[in-house]
Order: C-alpha cells, then structure tokens, then sequence
C-alpha cells in the first residue's frame, strides 16, 4: 500500500448511509451522510460520490492526489436483511438435507414463515448422507436420489445440509461438485454458513442460497460505481462479526453481510477511541443500540438469532437496541417509543418545528453537538417558552439517562471499570457521567463510527466442530486453528499476519467418549 | 379432549418449566409435533380411567446427548418400530403413548410418536418434571420390575433388552445409545393400564398445558406462571455467576442470582446437574431436589435451560412441591439430594419457604 493510498468505508444503513475516507495511517480525511435511499443503491453511489468529491477537494489541499489513489472500498450495507425482510429479490433454492433415515421427523424450512417458504422453496429433500456424531456415516451418499429430486424442481442455486459437516464437510464437498458438474447450479454448503444444531444452520445456509442474486447486485453497483468514477480499487463487503470478506468471498456468502451495521459500529469506536475494551452505545434517531467491546471485537450473543422469523445460529454481536434516539418524542409522562425520524430538521424544536423531541430535551440540559449553532437560542426563542415546556424536558433527560443506566448495567454484567464509547448522530444526548462506566469517551468522527468500522476491518474465519477431550485433543485444537486460519486468508487476510482471535471450549454431556465442542476464529490485516 | 396443532406451543412453553431447567430443548420436539399432527390429525388425550384395564401402554423417551439431538434429529420411523416389536412380544397392540418424562423434550415429542401410531396419548407421565437417569421414573418407585427395555435408532435399528434390574437397564441402554450414534427412542416399563394405576403421574399432560397457557395473553406473566404452579418466588434478580465442570459424563454447575428491586441485598445459588437441584441462600436450603426448581425469564416467565444461563440475565427462580410419589422413602432413595451426591435430609420446600404451597395437579395413587 503507498503512503498515499485511500481507504473508503460505506454504511448502508436505515436511516443514513454514511461514507469515510481514511488515509494510510488510518486519519479521516473525508466524511459524508446521506439519506438511505428507498433503491439503496442510489444512496449508496450518492454517499460514495459525495465522501470523494470531499476528499478529492481534501487531498488536493493537501498534496497534488487524484481519486486513483483510492486502493480499497469497503462495504457494509443492508441490502441483505432488506431483501429478506421485504421478500423481494430472493432466489428460488432447491433445499436437499444429507441425513436420511435420520431427521425425517422435521423436514426442512419446518418452522419458516409460509410467505418466506413460497418466495424461497423450489422444493425440499431428505436423501441419504450424513455423519453420526463419532465420524461414521450414517449412510452413504445417493447420488441418483439426489438426481432425482434436482430434476425435478426449477431452482437458482441449491442449498445442502449434511448432518454433522461442521465436523465432517466431505458429502456436502460431494454434492457440490456433483450439482457443479451436471447442473451448474450454485451451491450453498452449510458447514461454510453456520455452526452445529442442523435446523438452524440449514435456515441460515437456505437464506444464503436465496441471497446469491442480491450479493450479485450489490457487487455489481459498487463495482459499477467504482468504474464509472475511474478508481481502481478493490473492494470488499463487511460482515456481521465486524469483518471484511473479498467479493468473490462475498458471493459465496452474502448471509455473512447481514448484522454487519451493529458489529461495524462497534470496530469503529473501537478504532476512533483507541480503547479494546469499552461498553459501545451508537446514538441513532430512533434508537440507540448498546454492545460490548472485548479485546477490541464485539462480544457476539449466545442466543440464537432471528432473520424475517427464521431462526439461525449465526455468530452476531450482541446487542441490546431501546427506543431512545435524538427523534424520539417527548411527552408529559416520558420519552418515545415513537421518533420522528428523518423529520427530525423540521419538526424538532431546536430547528423550528412543533414537536418536542429528545434532541430539544439535551439542548436544553445543555447538550450539545459541537455543530450545533443557534440550537439553544431556537430553542429559547421558540413560540412555547413556559415553565412547563421546560420541566417536561428535564424529566425526558432524568428518564432518558435512567434508560441508558439500566441498559449499561444489562450489557456491563456486573463490571463498571471499562468506559463507555458514544458514537452515532445522537450521541450528544448522553450525559457526561454514566453510572455503571469508568468514563464517557466521545471518540471525533463518532457519528461516522460505522463507516470507519467498514473502512478499517480485518479478514477473518472461523471453524465450530466437536473434537475429542482425550489425548488426541490439543492436535485437534491446532488443526482446527490452521483451518480458521485458512479461512480468514481465503476470506482476503494476509498469512503472514493472522492471529487467532478467540477459541472457545464447552465439554459436552451425555457422550461415553469425552468430547468437546471447540469454537476458532483468526482475524489478520487485508492483504496488500 | 385432543391436543391440536395450536396446542403444542403453549405444551412447549409447559415442559420446558416442568423441565426445571433439564429434558432438553423444547423446539425440535415442538416442530416434530406440529408436523406429525399436520400430517395424521390432532391426537387424542386419554385418562388411565378412560383405558381398558389390559390396555398396554408404553412409556416412550428420546435419550442420548442434548447436542447430538439438536444435530442429528431423530428420524420418523422410531416410534413404528418400537410399537411392532411391543406387539409381537405382547401379542397384541399398544393402547396408548406415554411420555417417559413430562420436563423438557421428552414432553412435547410424545404428541408426534403418538400421532405417527394414531394411538392416543395418556394423560401422565413416569417423572412430573425432567431427571437425568433412566431409574428415576415412577414406575420404578411403584416398585414395576425393570425388565424389558425396547430400543429404536435412527438407522432403523431395534434392540429387546431383558436387563436384570434398573441398574443394568441403565448400563445397557446407555452402551446401546452410544452405538447408535448418541440418540435413540426408548420404550421401557411397557405396562398394562391396570398396572399404571399408581405407578405413574396422572394428569401431567394437562397440566403441562395449563402452565404453558398461564402465561398467554397476561400483563404479568411472572405471576400468573408462579401462581398456577402454586411456587414460591426465591428469588428475583440477576445472574451474576455461572461456573460448569463436566464430572461422570454430566455437566454439573453453580448459577448465582443477586437480587434486585425488593430482592437487593440477598444472594441465592443454584447447583445444577443438567436440571436445577439445590438452591441454597446463606447456607440455608430454599429448596431442593425432588422438588421442583425453576429459573424462569422475570419478563417473559420463559423457562430457561442449565445450559442457557448467562451472566447478566434477569431472572426469577421459582419453586413448588413434586409428586407426593418423589417424598416416600423409595422415591426419595431414588431421586432424594443422596441420589445426587448430596449429603443432606430432604425437607419439602412449603417447608423452607413458608409458603402455601398448593399440592400438585394429577397426584398418584391415591
């Protein structure tokens, strides 16, 4: 990378898409926001155009540069979630589980809402394959089974779930290069998707087949708005643990894109703060999302996680949202849940609307942006001027600040040593003093944290497989480890320079032989 | 009366409280219900009373590692299987289902095995909540030898044990289990109606159901839940603590809550052993096994699982009596506090707790 290369980082998110771009050593030289067009892919060419016309005027302030000089674009967008949320633009998958004679007693997509199962199912199957839980096949693979049911269905790419292939891949490999060769059909393997508990990630693997058309279109825009503004850049998409994946590694995965606004959010005020290990809340207009930074990667749930009523058992950060931002309404009993939204310029107090939201609530106790001109006076001079406009305010901020305590303390558990980190357009509305934090760090560039968190993160992989307890187990781990490894270099990371970020073991009950369940992720820098 | 599709939620969200934080999760075995009903019709709820005396009944129970069943779902053939081999040892046709044990999984899957047999389902079961060993089943207390265990894999596998006694009953089915891939259907203490008279817990299914509907369509699901299972409130407050070892091929652990709002100040720990066993606050026993200990969402009075404690959940532990079954000496021989390495007398929690502990729903032999 030159010293004079640029990085650009892109939030697509629901209210605003926000665009940064950093400099090699990591300054934010150019910053924009733009609204989140109801087509993203305009906001996002809009937010991507605007950040480089303001850093083209930047840089050629500072030295004579071009836009070329831009090497990376990095993306994190909803356009995944959206698709699956609103039922549109969703692929028809053909569904095949390797398990047969097993798991016949809940086929597939059971539990999926019936409008997502029409939009998605070309059709299901359960056919002989899989592995019991000590390696041995529970039948062999069938391939004119397989044949059978695939002839069958008009389908755009396959979907395939083999009973225990975190632990053993080698009959989705099968199938894969089966449908490859005689069908040319793209093929979602689950062991690639998600982790042990089949139902769940078989959910998570069929979203990610129905999602090839949607990641084509995304890499599609951003590469086209790339071209057309001459910029040789590479360009990669953010996932939902807070990390980069190539394009190509995107088309194969584009149900890792969703969840990445939340876990970009967190790497950026991690990043802007300078602080690993910090309680993270990112101050929207209608809510605030509250997560955990450890050793400077969010902390992920442990719950399973619903996408449009199916559940997955997705790795997301964990993150508790409460209906607190700069647009909630003001009343006489309390604050929100409703915001004004996008509305916010012209009906809050502060810009000379009539309605008294949370962001005229701060003005008033005295918390402002820092580009905040005139707010207060607007507020001061405004048509409602009574005692009772103004004791309605203080209690907003006494209610509000309560809420944000008892979500602290929620997501703290139990330790109030580590700072707090307000990053978003709203975070002005937190107090200077939180109960439950060491200290309240305001990061600069905060209300762009999510776009930074994009522009500055690292590749990853990760492997979930049950392993034995005995002796053979610290080779197993290590094994496992190079396989996460591989993976983060397969996803775009440099091999001399990744790390395992976190290893997680559980013992598990009920089996003869010892075992346990081993969870590996490796992250390193992007590649030069 | 007949359990119909709309039923199996409200029967999930009852097993997995009876499960007292045991029996595995409740989901799968929901789904294979709703399927199964989908597919063959609602499945009749029976009485023993509404059962002819020679009627079999066969206790059925899914066993194996709770990880492995989450992966490797049990197949639909299982229970056919096990329902012929029944018939060609006994000469003639199972009358009835019965689940094994009402708590967690094994609640909520006997409506699927029932539906796929077209048999009706009896309204009890061998347990009234969740226990980790094949023994600890009423039918055993009542004294029923354990003689016959009938086993089905996924594989289409069917294994007749004739164990001596409950003790190699266990030993067998487990090394049957692990050959199978760590899962399988069990049937053991097939039974005659007339027998189950007093060898099982009457009237678990309903109420099952009762606890999973208190909870709908309340404001304060909290109360309305401790309310129908007649509990005490042990506490309310936060999980500060969760510590797991494996021992013995089991997870054994502590959960420690601190209280909150009018709790503060007061801590209660939890031991669990797969299922919630002991709760204990400075140093005095609140409750303990085989009563019934519950730690429940203070929100949503969701049951949580031994495995599904976190730090930082809002939670509140309930507690209320067992089957008068699990207080005789043979019942408490069996699944007392001794029976789980504790060495200490059992006292009845409307003992511990002071409270007005209403008796149980469905009390046996009577």
């Amino acid at each position: 990378m030159s010293e004079r290369s640029l990085r650009v980082g892109i939030d697509v998110g629901g209210t605003n898409t926000d665009a940064v771009v950093l400099d090699a050593a990591d300054r934010v030289v150019a910053k924009a926001k733009r609204p989140t067009t109801p087509e993203v892919t305009a906001g996002l060419r809009a937010a991507l155009d605007a950040a480089l016309d303001a850093v083209i005027d930047v840089v050629i302030d500072a030295a004579p540069a071009r836009s070329g000089h831009v090497t990376r674009v990095m993306l994190g967008t909803t356009h995944a979630t959206n698709a699956i949320l609103e039922r549109r633009n969703l692929g028809r998958v053909a569904v095949l589980r390797l398990g047969a004679p097993a798991t016949t007693s809940v086929p597939p997509l059971s539990d999926w809402p019936a409008d997502l199962r029409k939009a998605v199912s070309a059709g299901e199957a359960v056919v002989p394959g899989g592995h019991y839980v000590d390696g041995r096949e529970i039948g062999p693979l069938d391939p004119g089974a397989i044949r059978r049911f695939l002839d069958g269905v008009e389908a755009d790419a396959v979907a395939v779930t083999s009973v225990f292939s975190p632990a053993n891949a080698e009959h989705e490999r099968a199938v894969e290069e089966l449908v490859g060769r005689e069908y040319g059909l793209p093929v979602s393997l689950s062991h690639e998707i998600g982790s042990l508990g089949l139902l769940e990630r078989e959910n998570a693997t069929v979203l990610n087949a129905a999602l090839y058309g949607v990641a084509a279109h995304v890499t599609e825009a951003l590469v086209t708005a790339l071209n057309e503004r001459g910029l040789d850049a590479t360009p990669y998409l953010a996932q939902n643990d807070g990390t980069l994946m190539t394009l190509e590694h995107a088309a194969r995965l584009p149900v890792s894109t969703i969840g990445s606004g939340p876990a970009n959010s967190l790497r950026g005020a991690a990043f802007l703060s300078g602080v690993g290990d910090a309680i993270v809340a990112d101050v929207g207009g209608t809510s605030t999302d509250l997560g955990v930074l450890a050793g400077g990667f969010p902390r992920e749930s442990a719950a399973a996680v619903e996408i449009g009523g199916v559940l997955t058992n997705f790795r997301m950060p964990d993150i508790l949202a409460i209906a607190l931002g700069g647009g909630s309404v003001v009343r006489g009993h309390g604050v929100g849940p409703d915001s004004v939204g996008y509305r916010i310029a012209e009906e809050a107090l502060v810009f000379g609307g009539a309605t008294a939201t949370m962001t005229d609530a701060a003005v008033a106790a005295g918390r402002t942006p820092p580009d905040a001109a005139g707010w207060a006076g607007r507020l001061a001079s405004g048509p409602d001027r009574s005692e009772g406009l103004l004791d309605m305010l203080q209690r907003a901020v006494a209610v509000a600040d309560g809420m944000v305590a008892d979500a602290v303390d929620r997501m703290a558990l139990g330790r109030a040593d580590r700072p707090l980190v307000a990053v978003g357009g709203g975070a002005f509305l937190l107090p200077p003093e939180i109960t439950g934090v060491s200290r309240v760090v305001r990061p600069g560039h905060a209300e762009v944290a999510n776009a930074v968190g994009a522009a500055i993160a690292l590749a990853s992989g990760r492997v979930d497989t049950i392993l034995p307890a005995g002796e053979s187990r610290s080779k197993a781990i290590e094994r496992a480890k190079e396989e996460a490894a591989g993976r983060a270099v397969a996803a775009g990371a440099d091999p001399g320079r990744v790390e395992i970020v976190d290893l997680v073991e559980v013992p598990l009950s009920y089996l003869s032989e010892p075992a346990v369940r081993v969870h590996v992720k490796a992250a390193g820098p992007l590649a030069r | 009366m007949k359990i119909e599709l709309g039923d199996v939620a409200a029967l999930a969200r009852g097993c997995a409280v009876l499960g007292t934080g045991g029996g595995g999760d409740v989901r799968t075995g929901a789904l294979a219900a709703k399927r199964a009903i989908q597919e063959y019709g609602a499945v009749p709820l029976v009485r023993l009373a509404d059962l002819p005396g020679d009627a079999l009944v066969v206790p059925l129970s899914g066993i194996g590692a709770p990880t492995v069943s989450h992966e490797m779902i049990p197949g639909e053939g299982e229970p056919e299987r096990i329902a012929e081999e029944v018939e060609r040892l006994f000469g003639r046709p199972p009358g009835a289902v019965m689940s094994s044990e009402i708590g967690g999984a094994n609640g909520v899957a006997p409506v699927a095995w029932a539906a796929r047999l077209r048999l009706p389902l009896l309204d009890a079961d061998g347990m009234g909540r969740a226990f980790p060993e094949v023994q600890m089943v009423s039918m055993y207390v009542a004294g029923l030898p354990a003689d016959l265990v009938i086993m089905s894999d996924v594989a289409g596998n069917v294994v007749t044990i004739r164990p001596v006694d409950g003790l190699w009953s266990e030993r067998l089915a487990r090394a049957v289990c692990v050959a199978a891939g760590s899962h399988a259907l069990m049937a053991d203490y097939v039974l005659t109606a007339e027998q189950a008279g007093g060898a099982v817990i009457e009237g678990t299914v309903t109420r099952a159901l009762a606890v999973g509907r208190a909870t709908e369509g309340t404001a304060e699901p909290l109360e309305a839940l401790r309310r129908e299972l007649g509990a005490a409130r042990l506490i309310t407050g936060k999980l500060t603590d969760v510590e797991r070892r494996t021992t013995g091929g089991f997870v054994r652990g502590t959960a420690t809550i601190e209280g909150t709002g009018d709790d503060r100040g007061r801590t209660l720990t939890v031991e669990l052993q797969n299922e919630n066993l002991v709760a204990v606050e400075d140093g005095r026993f609140r409750a303990m096994v085989p009563d019934l200990i519950t730690v429940v969402d203070t929100e949503t009075a969701i049951a949580v699982q031994t495995e599904g404690l976190r730090y930082g959940q809002r939670v509140t532990v309930l507690a209320w009596p067992c089957d008068p079954l699990w207080r005789t000496p043979k019942g408490l021989e069996t699944a007392g506090p001794r029976a789980f390495g504790y060495d200490l007398d059992y006292v009845p929690v409307e003992d511990l707790t002071g409270a007005p502990a209403e008796g149980p729903v469905g009390v046996a032999g009577e």
